[in-house]
């Protein structure tokens, strides 16, 4: 585990970085603030609504396609790995796998997942 | 950096090795951090602006130092001068965290980056899986700040950018696996040593399949990092300015200063995978000299991409959403599991790879730039020609 403290190190550094600089521009810079400034920003109109709106079921689609095609790409990393080693019978496994994975990816294509619409 | 360490923590053998570990990578993670990402982040903003302002026959800046090289600084200067404007009605505490999320992740990218053969703070052995995970913290950061402003142009450009992060991460996952099919090892390290110094042995040579690999991890890689032409979730003409909308002063720049670094960070990934990283010739055998021309090669390598990422912002128009994302899942999905199938196919093939295919392969990329060159001197010089010959006929 002892490979992983660097990230750790670096992680924090990252949070050093941005707490410096924040609240170096909270002491430096000025602090007038009026009721306009709080508003939300809409291109000078006045501000209709709040900005949590619902947004497009489109997204969601998309986040769905997501999780499924890196699943797959997830499990072809200690494949793609030991490739060499596996030779012949590696190659065939993961042919098989790929097939699976393009009858899925036409469904989705068919079905018009895909579409932005 | 480990060999480095137990080195000197053999020389003091009263102190514990966990300490001088500890110490050495506290020390050499901040020397990483403030000596050289953020200098070069800040100093792409200026190069950029620069690159642009000399494609579109401008200036650019050029007051403050030599030829405005001071310019990142001044900005900086003066962002942190600015007032931080917290509007009234955001969600105050996930407007806080999130450009701690974008910045920590895009620094944290650095930890498994090989700056040379022995400089790289840790060469993990899940190198290219460590870096695509930990940069896609980047994108909770950005939909925090998204939706935690209480704004519809922020909300819409979080959403977006969170959608083009993961529909492009797939063909950029796809087309990291023929580099891992032929390294068989995810260091970063351990693909480096895979190629050589010379363009023949490359990865992005070994065959059609990695080449296409290559562009299709480039384009990938730029609409992950969230650039033209794929800027849609701070296309400013439509969102004003995106997820960053109600930032103000030191913050929003922070999330710019993220954008900027991963530039570097996707130089250095392509020069990694497919250019042969900091692969130098062994000319000497001073491990410092050879240290220092492997920084350098692997830095021109990488600022080269970074350019190109440059006049390409400068050069094409931002695509549609629409286009976009059949472009991703029409194209360059399928395009991304044809090589997979195909490397490996050819692995089993010819397991050696063709060292014929490799040079046909350099010589049709050499014959592709220097017809490219052809042409820009064509245009320059009918360009010249069409100048001076108003002149003369204004003269006459």
């Amino acid at each position: 585990m002892s490979d992983y403290i660097p990230v750790l190190i670096t992680l924090l550094l990252g949070v050093v970085i941005v707490a410096a600089m924040s609240n170096l521009n909270r002491l430096l810079g000025p602090r007038k603030m009026t009721a306009i400034k709080g508003e939300a920003f809409e291109c000078g109109n006045e501000a209709t609504g709040p900005g949590w709106g619902r947004f497009s079921i489109k997204f969601y689609m998309v986040a769905i396609l997501f999780i499924v095609f890196d699943v797959e790409v997830v499990f072809m990393y200690p494949w793609a790995v030991i490739y060499r080693e596996l030779g012949v019978f590696g190659f065939v496994e993961m042919a098989v796998f790929v097939l699976v994975l393009a009858v899925g990816y036409a469904f989705a294509w068919r079905k018009g997942a895909f579409e932005w619409r | 950096m480990r060999a480095y360490l137990d080195a000197i923590a053999a020389g003091y053998p009263t102190v514990s090795p966990a300490l001088v570990y500890l110490i050495g990578m506290l020390a050499f993670g901040a020397l990483v951090v403030f000596v050289f990402i953020l200098p070069v982040a800040g100093i792409t903003s200026w190069v950029e602006r620069r690159v642009w302002a000399r494609i579109q026959s401008r200036i650019g800046p050029n007051r403050v130092g030599p030829g405005g090289f001071l310019q990142w600084l001044a900005d900086g200067l003066k962002n942190l001068l600015k007032e931080d404007v917290i509007p009234a009605a955001v969600d105050v505490p996930l407007f806080r965290i999130a450009p701690y999320v974008v910045v920590a992740g895009f620094v944290a990218a650095f930890v498994a980056l090989p700056f040379a053969g022995s400089l790289i703070i840790a060469d993990l052995n899940i190198g290219i899986l460590y870096i695509s995970a930990i940069t896609s913290l980047v994108v909770i950061g950005i939909l925090m700040a998204g939706w935690s402003s209480n704004n519809k142009w922020s909300m819409l450009g979080g959403i977006r950018s969170a959608t083009q992060i993961i529909c492009y991460e797939i063909p950029v996952g796809l087309s990291i696996f023929p580099v891992v099919l032929l390294s068989g090892t995810l260091s970063m390290q351990g693909i480096i040593s895979a190629q050589g110094w010379a363009p023949t042995s490359w990865h992005m040579f070994h065959s059609p399949f990695l080449f296409v690999s290559f562009l299709l991890f480039f384009v990938g890689a730029l609409a992950e990092g969230n650039r033209t032409p794929f800027d849609l979730p701070e296309a400013d003409s439509e969102l004003v300015a995106g997820f960053a909308t109600e930032y103000s002063g030191m913050r929003s720049l922070l999330f710019f200063l993220a954008e900027w670094g991963n530039l570097y960070v996707i130089g250095v990934l392509v020069s990694t995978l497919f250019m042969g990283g900091w692969q130098v010739p062994h000319f000497t055998d001073n491990g410092v000299v050879l240290a220092v021309a492997q920084f350098a090669t692997m830095f021109v390598k990488a600022y080269f991409w970074v350019f190109v990422a440059m006049w390409v912002r400068a050069t094409l128009p931002r695509v549609r959403v629409d286009q976009f994302m059949t472009l991703c899942w029409k194209y360059m999905v399928p395009i991304g599991l044809v090589n997979v199938v195909g490397t490996a196919t050819m692995m089993v093939v010819l397991p050696q790879g063709s060292i014929v295919l490799r040079w046909i392969m350099v010589a049709m990329t050499a014959a592709i730039l220097v017809q490219f060159a052809r042409r820009v001197f064509f245009h320059l010089r009918r360009a010249n020609y069409g100048r001076l010959g108003r002149i003369s006929e204004g003269a006459a």
